[in-house]
Order: structure tokens, then sequence, then C-alpha cells
């Protein structure tokens, strides 16, 4: 149907872009993760596994690798239970609100993510907001001090901006249901209840699994909430991977961190595609 | 121009005399400012097969939702027997319903789809499958018991529905133009297949079509809805010879609407007049096709004979469709049997009482 210049000319540029913004850095990556540094730092270009080594070695690294995932986790959870109610509130009951109600949980991503978690910042700090109330109404003496600088606050403030990207594939699936199904279900003698769980929930489980994915993956990642918001008991793996690369100028132990971490990320996507394709009927 | 199967719809009349199954008094419903059903009041028996008949937009789909508890009535109320319907939702009601596109739970089985309201009522397990076992079996579809409903054809998803539906043995079964989506063959099958089932099972029926050849072939009653309001309710036989308006002598069937200047016992329209019992005024005719003849020659004293032009003729299998062209220029349809080799100026006549005086429906009609 189309030449093979016009293909050729609408294939290349992407082509391109991935090749050079993707592949090659990871490629990159990959080599700088058997590569080792000198004492006078400089990277020695010859091969060798120490740098896996190392990070099993080192207890660290995998600590903080399974705190992150742990607050991960709590916020995928926390996200899921936040964004599912509001989904299917606004695909079910919100009616002719439906569409502001949309807007005011898309509006939040649209403000930078800087200034959300600074908000948090001021929200929980020990002279914050949130400590004037407490003290004022007279429920505590002294401000609380776990309430900012901790996972408490990382895992807080994650739920806050990762939760429209667990409702928005969820409200999708709720909206691709079709009503008659709903009606078919109480037609057929079910109460709402039954309705929801033998209905609603198993064909919502696509968009519950590409939310939970989003939230979890994307938490997994982060590094500016622990940086900001952490404190020491709150650090997450890529802020080590981002002082591996800064100030400790170990770029092979940055890059192995980091290929771990690539590699652990893509098997969930590859699971959480699975899973979909599983529970999808269309 | 559609031809009439008048094999059909010879079940046992319904019995109206004892207290009927469903009964809708006095249902009004308006979307907006937009009324959609006025004051429709309307009775089901028991076992009967009951067909509301409708083009789109007349709200046959909206009291069949009403009915099934998906809308709720702005006025009037609707029994089951001794128990108020509407106030019950959907969920409390003994009706079922066969929806237009199936509404088969795509992440169920064949048989999870059937068994799902025995499920949800908690019914014992032997049991339930024990039922659902012999609804698939009712509809033949024990062989297809494991697939998933995007696995299998159209028609089978129609019998599937039925089944899951039928299976909780409901009082009242609704069904939502369950044939639109077949194609001709199949939903004729599906027809006769639907009609002998019913007689079976002995449940009462509401069946909702725009396929008015569909409600004649099924239905022990039609319930005409044209614009929110019921035209007429009788049985097919009845609406056909005997049509109460104009709209419903178009609507089911062909016929030749004739509007007719009425004074001291005798009816003109143009060169034609017959003798009528009906006061002096102006007053609407339906004169079926198939009710205009070739006169045989010796003609009969009480036969209305006149001369017309054949100017178009249509083949319909056994028979053909002729379009007349009067003297006066009065266009008239008749229907012959085939091969009558009919044309050119022919000597014409009807029986005065087979031209049925009919209402005039609200708007103008088209054709005469």
């Amino acid at each position: 149907m189309f030449s093979r210049a016009y293909r050729t000319a609408i294939t290349l540029p992407p082509l391109v872009w991935v090749l050079v913004f993707l592949l090659i850095p990871y490629a990159l990556l990959f080599c700088f993760s058997f590569w080792s540094v000198s004492p006078a730092q400089s990277i020695v270009h010859s091969w060798t596994f120490d740098n896996y080594r190392e990070l099993l070695r080192v207890n660290v690294y995998l600590q903080t690798l399974f705190r992150s995932m742990w607050i991960a986790a709590r916020v995928m959870l926390f996200s899921l239970l936040l964004g599912y109610p509001l989904a299917y509130y606004l695909s079910f009951h919100a009616g002719r609100r439906k569409d502001l109600f949309y807007q005011l949980v898309i509006i939040p991503l649209w403000v930078s993510y800087l200034v959300r978690a600074y908000a948090w910042k001021t929200i929980l700090g020990s002279d914050g907001v949130l400590n004037t109330l407490l003290q004022y109404v007279h429920l505590t003496q002294h401000p609380l001090d776990f309430l900012l600088y901790s996972p408490f606050a990382v895992v807080l403030t994650l739920t806050h901006i990762y939760t429209p990207f667990a409702f928005l594939p969820i409200y999708a699936s709720l909206e691709h249901i079709p009503p008659q199904l709903v009606e078919a279900s109480q037609d057929l003698g079910a109460s709402p209840f039954q309705t929801f769980w033998r209905v609603i929930l198993p064909l919502s489980i696509p968009g519950v699994v590409a939310g939970a994915t989003f939230s979890f993956v994307l938490s997994l990642g982060d590094f500016l909430a622990p940086l900001l918001l952490g404190g020491p008991s709150g650090i997450m793996i890529s802020n080590i991977v981002v002082s591996l690369f800064g100030a400790a100028y170990n770029w092979p132990l940055g890059a192995a961190i980091s290929f771990c971490m690539m590699v652990l990320v893509v098997a969930l996507l590859f699971m959480s595609e699975k899973l979909e394709k599983k529970w999808s009927f269309r | 121009m559609v031809l009439i199967n008048t094999e059909s719809a010879s079940s046992s009349p319904p019995k109206l005399g004892t207290q009927p199954l469903l009964s809708i008094r006095n249902v009004a419903k308006s979307f907006g400012r937009n009324p959609v059903l006025r004051d429709i009041s309307l009775q089901v028996a028991e076992g009967e097969f009951l067909t509301v008949l409708g083009e789109s937009g007349s709200g046959k789909t909206t009291l069949l939702r009403i009915i099934a508890g998906f809308e709720t009535a702005d006025s009037g109320e609707i029994w089951m027997e001794a128990q108020r319907l509407d106030a019950l939702p959907p969920y409390h009601r003994r009706v079922n319903t066969v929806f237009q596109y199936y509404a088969l739970f795509p992440h169920l089985t064949v048989e999870e789809n059937v068994g799902y309201g025995l499920k949800v009522a908690k019914l014992p397990k032997e049991q339930s499958v024990s039922r659902v076992e012999q609804a698939l079996a009712m509809v033949k579809m024990t062989a297809y018991a494991e697939f998933k409903p995007g696995k299998i054809s159209g028609g089978q998803q129609q019998r599937v529905a039925l089944a899951r539906a039928l299976v909780n043995r409901p009082r009242l079964l609704l069904l939502d133009e369950p044939l639109s989506a077949l194609d001709a063959n199949l939903r004729r099958q599906m027809q006769v297949e639907l009609k002998s089932l019913q007689r079976e099972v002995g449940i009462a029926f509401v069946f909702v079509t725009h396929d008015q050849e569909e409600a004649m072939v099924m239905s022990d009653r039609i319930a005409l809805l044209r614009r929110g309001e019921l035209e007429q309710v009788a049985s097919p036989r009845e609406i056909y010879s005997h049509p109460a308006t104009a709209y419903a002598a178009q609507f089911i069937g062909h016929t030749n609407l004739l509007t007719a200047e009425v004074s001291r016992g005798i009816a003109r329209c143009k060169s034609l007049s017959w003798p009528v019992k009906l006061p002096d005024g102006v007053a609407l005719f339906s004169l079926r096709p198939e009710n205009i003849r070739v006169a045989a020659g010796n003609t009969d004293s009480d036969r209305i004979g006149f001369r017309g032009k054949v100017i178009w003729q249509a083949f319909h299998g056994a028979t053909e469709l002729l379009q007349i062209e009067c003297i006066d220029g009065l266009l008239l349809s008749m229907r012959t049997a085939s091969g009558q080799n009919s044309r050119g100026n022919l000597l014409l006549e009807f029986s005065p009482e087979d031209a049925i005086p009919v209402r005039k429906s609200q708007e103008a009609e088209k054709g005469l």
C-alpha cells in the first residue's frame, strides 16, 4: 500500500531515537557494570563480576532494595485502596458530576512533583501544619517526630503522587464494562454487593493490574520523595544509585545496581502484561 | 409489503378473564421534557406470549425496562398478581430478561453464565448443577458448557442467554429484541424455536420487537405501541383483519387507506362508493390489497365493481402486488396469485365489509 521509501522515511526517525537514547545508553550501562574503578578514581575497562559480588556482600544494598520494595508495595496498596473506590464512584454513581470529579483527579498531575513534595514537608514538619494543629487541640504535648523524615512520610507522599496513576487505568477498565452486564446481574437476582464481587471486580482486574504496576514501578524508582522527606531511615535504592554516580564516583557499582533494578522492573512489566491478558476477554 | 403467515399464532387464546399475571396500570415516563410513555395500561396473562411492537423511539424498550426494574415510571403502578412490583429493586423481582445483545458475562463459561442466578440465590450445589444441565439441554448447548461466550456464535449466545434466564424459573420472561442481531435465516429458525420453547415451559413472555412479521408469527397478542401510546392490543388475526387505527393498518401488513365522505349510509371516495353503517362525515377506511379481486364476470350484487389499469407490478413469490390506477386517478394496491398475467385494463371488485373503518392516527398519513 505504501512505498518502501515512504515506510523507511517514517520508521527511521523513531528507530534512530530509540537507538541513540535508549539502546546505546543501556548497552553502556551494561558494560559499565562489569568494569571497575582504580584507586586513582579512573574507570578500568577490564571485565569483572566484582560489582555484582559487592552488591550481594554489602548488606546495605540489599537492605535498601528490600526497603524500597516494601515502600513501593505499601504505596501500591494504598493507591489501589484509594484509587479503586474513587474510580468506582465516578464510573457508577457520580452521574452528572463525573466530568468535574475526573478533572479534580487529573489536575494535581499538572502540578510539579517538587511542589507537592514540599507541600507535604510543610504539613508534616515539627513546626508543620499537622503538628501545630495536634498541639493546639492538646492531642499531643510535643511535636510528633515520626511524621517527617521517615518511611511513613515517603509512603504518604508517594501515595498522594501516584494514586492518580492507579486511578486512571482502573477507571478506564470500569468504563469499559457494558452497563448491560451490571443490569443482567441484577436481573438474575444478584444484590449490588454480589454484582460487584462477581461481575465488576473480575472485569476490572486488567485495570487493577495496570494501576498496581504503575504505582509500584514508579515508586520503586523514586528518589525525590526519599531525598526530601525520607531522612536516613527512608533512603531508597535510587538515592544510593545517585550517590554512587555522584559523590562516591563508583559508576560501575551504580551501573550494576541500576541494571539489577532494570531486570526487576522488566520482569514485573512482563508479569503484569501476562496477568492483564489472562483477565481480558475482548 | 410483508407476507403474513396465516398458519401462525393458532395457540390457545390467553385466559384474560382470570386474574392477570402482570398488570401495568397507567404508567407514564418522560426523559427530561420528552414523554416516552403516556398512560400505558396493559395486562399479561399466565403463559401468554405478548409482543410489544413498535418502531424505534416508540417507548417499547423503556416499557420493558420499567417492568424489569431498570427504569422507574414517573407515575402508575405495576403489579404481579397481588404484589406491587415497581417498589422492588430488579434483583427482587421474579422477572428475568433476555437482553438485545445477550449481555453474557465474558469472564464466565457458558455453564457458569447459566448457573449465575442459582449461585447468587445460594441454591444447593447438586440442585443447581442438575438445573443448569437441564437448561443447557433444553437449548441444545450442552456441548458448549465449558466455552467462554466469546468463543461461540451469535445464535449460540442467544440460546445461552435464554437458558440463563429460564433456569431461574421466572414468572415472566422479558425479551428485548433478542433476535435482531441475527441474520434473516437464523432469525426465522429462532422464531419457531422460541415459540415452541415458550409453549413447552409455559412461562409468560413479553417480547419487544420492531419487526411486525416476527410479531405476527410468534404472539398470542400484540400490543402496538406508537409514540408512547398503545394503538391497539389484540391477537395478530384481529389486529390484521380489524385494525383500530390507520397506523395499525399500515404498520401491520400492507393496506390501502381510503378517505371517504359518508352521507346517508354511502361512503364515497372519488368514483368509488359503497354502503356503510356510519354517521355522516369524513371517515377513513382500510382496504387490504388481497381483498381487491379481478371481477369474476357474474357481478354479485353486494360487491363493488370498478375499472382500473395496472401501472406497476412486483413479484413476491406466491403472490404479486399490483399498482392499479383507476379512471379518476385513484391509486390502489392489490394482491393476486402469481401467474395470473394480469395487466392492462381490468374490471375489479371488492366487498364493502372488507373496507374496515379505522380511527385516524394523530398526524398526516402517507397514502390517501
